[in-house]
């Protein structure tokens, strides 16, 4: 025999959406998995190296998937990897993963898979939850009636692995094709078996496989052999037309599903005991229109608060640490003042700003891993379906969305949940529109200086409150818009199984957080890092000794900080970012911004709470400044127009927090959407949409505001 | 017989007990009949989600939601 193995194995891990499928593939494989993306598209691809005996193969967690004919994008990349019809070659073994819980339903994929006639083993997941229901599963049985290997596995069991990878090994060994016709079960095979018998009365032995063949097509090699015999021609052609005929009233489908329940039905035998149903008694208070909706909000409350107050100290850790750092290595380039600059400013402040959104997008995955490996998540939904299906999303979209107002980036991430390409991207896109936790100092300082001061405390809290909700109102008709115009790809109809409950397993939430976390450093993470030092660049340069000197000569004054605040603000003003502010603030006249605004506004490109300490250098009270500073405060109160009118009206206040509240200045957002849609095409187009918007919206405000007279 | 009348998908409430009598071969429908929606398939309908249209029917032994107003090709009938 010529030397088989090559190249290395591999084993396609494939089933039913919760079907325990990725369980099991953790549980196989442990943590050094390959997550990455099948070409050109946004599908993940994850794979580990199994060692069974003495080689090791290659095993792959494809996506779940209802069926072989796939509806969506996803379920297409599945698709062709199962057949090999992609960028990949045919898998050599499928390991086939059957929910014991759901018998009669994964089956139904499996008879699509025995049609290939490739080597496979059944893994059968869940059975312990068979026991509660008052049934029991004869594997033996089932392995007989499937005609493969059948080994069952529950949860991290190791005996029923050490048989799994057993059995997996044999299949690579000494490959043992699943034979089985089901998709046609008792009208295929009764005249299967009925011709066979009129061939075997002419003395032919003929396969079933022929005749099924000859059944399926015309000009099959038995379609030449019958030819002799008028009669078995005969009988062949009835045959033939009597199942296309069958085939008009009674689907394909239904066909596989009748073979399933006769599979199940010889399989699952109740066990005698009395069913505790432990998923109906909490789904009659967890689904419940009333309790169900008040439980949910709590947790969805339990949610937001954990994102927002857990990842707080982690986050202002996580600052702290890099600010010391910044001081630390700043000391000792002193000698260098560029060099200081791009080390301090850009690298590590550009570092520091990637790390910092880790402690949100742990918290965040860890929480919707529980939520989904106890089953919660698909009851959310199925709560919240009608609230979001009217607007064009379905009710997975909800923590996408509610995760969003802590920070859109694990938001984005999170709308993974959406089952089709189309309403997955419609959620990717309005995502940001929630007002995230970044927005807050911009609020609370334009807030404190302009609302609180002259109408109180009730409108300032006001005012917080509807910039939250603004973000949320406006995401309504943009989705509207999106899926009438731009967003192509069907949107399918809403399906959704409820799986029973269980208690999550340690090791796929450590996974699933280990390896979100992982891509968001590796992919966003760059992007982020390369344009920190972008605009660092640009809002350094040029740079010289002589214009510092010229700065320090325009002002008289004993006080050493004003004349360090007035340096900082000449510098920042004519560097390039400056330049572009001067350049474009013409176009932000209507919103009543001036250039120092505006300026502003493009150094808060990275990060939108970056505009704050960028308008305190911008009106010469340093960059240190944060929300709270008195000293910021007064000097936007008192800024002035050239001609001496105020600058900044309530109105203009008003205008600049909406302006934040919907523009995409968020690095970090840009380059999350760069890498969950797979193309700089989407990152630009939420870029273009969501600055319009903010443009627009500013304009409004302050135009309304002249209009009623309120400046 | 059980039978009493074939309504539409949409007219279901809760707790009833039906059978699929017909549905359309559409391209929507498709899924709903590989996740074992087909013709005969009994199913009965556990819950209403909150501002109706929503609903999760348990069929072969699993729950599965979807919306009325998209499984409008179905007929089924009721079981008493």
């Amino acid at each position: 025999m010529a030397a088989v193995s090559i190249r290395t194995a591999r084993i396609a891990v494939v089933g039913n959406p919760n079907s325990g499928k990725t369980t099991l593939f953790n549980s196989l494989t442990g943590s050094n998995q390959k997550v990455a993306n099948y070409p050109g598209v946004t599908v993940e691809r994850v794979s580990a190296p199994l060692k069974l005996g003495d080689r090791t193969a290659e095993v792959i967690d494809i996506p779940g998937v209802y069926s072989l004919d796939p509806q969506s994008e996803d379920e297409r990349v599945a698709t062709e990897a199962i057949l090999g019809l992609g960028s990949e070659p045919l898998p050599d073994v499928y390991l086939v993963v059957l929910n014991a819980a759901s018998l009669e339903r994964n089956l139904f994929l499996f008879s699509q898979l025995a049609e290939t006639r490739r080597p496979m083993v059944v893994a059968l997941t869940m059975g312990d939850l068979l026991a509660p229901q008052g049934l029991e599963l004869q594997v033996a049985k089932l392995a007989n009636l499937l005609g493969v290997e059948v080994v069952p596995v529950i949860g991290h069991r190791s005996k029923g692995l050490v048989m799994l990878k057993e059995a997996l090994e044999r299949q690579l060994q000494n490959p043992k094709p699943a034979d089985h016709e089901f998709g046609r079960p008792i009208a295929v095979e009764t005249k299967v078996a009925s011709l066979r018998e009129r061939f075997a009365r002419f003395g032919w032995d003929t396969s079933a496989q022929e005749i099924r063949e000859a059944l399926q097509s015309e000009g099959a090699p038995l379609d030449r052999k019958v030819e002799e015999v008028a009669e078995l021609a005969e009988a062949l052609t009835v045959a033939r037309r009597e199942l296309a005929q069958l085939s008009e009233t009674r689907s394909e489908v239904a066909d596989r599903y009748q073979w399933a329940e006769m599979v199940t039905a010889a399989c699952l035998t109740p066990t005698g005991q009395p069913p505790r149903d432990l998923t109906a008694k909490l789904d009659r208070v967890l689904t419940h229109r009333v309790f169900g909706l008040g439980i949910f909000i709590a947790i969805m409350y339990g949610v937001f608060l954990a994102i927002y107050q857990l990842a707080e100290p982690l986050m202002a850790l996580i600052e702290q640490g890099f600010a010391w750092l910044g001081e630390t290595v700043g000391a000792r380039l002193e000698g260098n003042p560029m060099l200081q600059s791009a080390v301090v400013d850009g690298v590590i402040a550009g570092v520091g700003g990637v790390i910092v959104f880790l402690p949100q997008i742990l918290i965040l995955f860890a929480l919707i891993a529980i939520l989904e490996g106890s089953g919660y998540l698909a009851r959310a939904a199925f709560l919240m379906d009608r609230l979001l299906g009217w607007c064009g999303l379905n009710g997975r979209a909800f923590i996408p969305l509610l995760s969003s107002y802590a920070c859109a980036i694990p938001g984005i991430m999170a709308a993974r949940v959406m089952p089709d390409a189309r309403s997955r991207l419609a959620t990717i896109l309005v995502a940001p529109l929630m007002s995230c936790s970044a927005r807050l100092p911009v609020y609370l300082l334009l807030i404190g200086a302009f609302i609180a001061p002259k109408y109180g405390p009730w409108w300032a809290g006001f005012a917080l409150f509807a910039m939250h909700l603004l973000g949320f109102l406006v995401a309504i008709p943009v989705v509207l818009i999106l899926n009438r115009g731009f967003l192509k790809g069907k949107r399918l109809p809403f399906l959704l199984e409820l799986p029973p409950y269980q208690w999550p397993k340690p090791r796929d939430l450590f996974l699933a957080v280990w390896f979100r976390g992982l891509v968001f450093l590796k992919t966003a993470g760059t992007i982020i890092f390369a344009m920190s030092i972008l605009i660092w660049g640009l809002s350094y340069f040029p740079r010289s000794e002589a214009a510092d000197a010229r700065y320090r000569a325009e002002i008289q004054s004993p006080d050493e900080q004003a004349i360090e605040h007035h340096i900082e603000q000449r510098r920042l003003e004519d560097s390039f970012l400056g330049r572009s502010g001067r350049l474009i603030a013409p176009v932000f006249e209507p919103a009543g911004f001036d250039w120092r605004i505006t300026t502003a506004i493009l150094a808060a490109f990275p990060a939108r709470e970056v505009v704050v300490p960028s308008l305190g250098i911008m009106f010469s009270v340093g960059g240190d400044q944060d929300e709270s500073s008195p000293d910021i405060r007064r000097a936007l109160s008192q800024a002035t127009w050239p001609d001496g009118r105020p600058l900044m009206t309530p109105w203009t206040a008003v205008g600049l927090m909406v302006f934040f509240a919907l523009c995409a200045q968020c690095m970090a957002t840009l380059a999350t959407v760069k890498r969950e849609t797979n193309s700089w095409k989407w990152a630009g187009f939420m870029f273009a949409y969501m600055t319009l918007l903010a443009y627009l919206g500013a304009v409004l405000v302050n135009q309304l505001g002249r209009f009623l007279g309120g400046s | 017989m059980l039978t009493s009348s074939a309504v539409k998908f949409g007219d279901l409430k809760k707790g009833t007990r039906a059978r699929v009598v017909s549905i359309q071969e559409t391209e929507e429908l498709k899924r709903l009949m590989e996740m074992g929606l087909t013709v005969d398939t009994e199913f009965q309908v556990m819950k209403v989600a909150p501002f109706g249209d929503t609903i999760e029917i348990k069929l072969r032994g699993y729950s599965l939601c979807l919306r009325k107003g998209e499984a409008e090709g179905v007929i089924v009938e009721i079981l008493e």
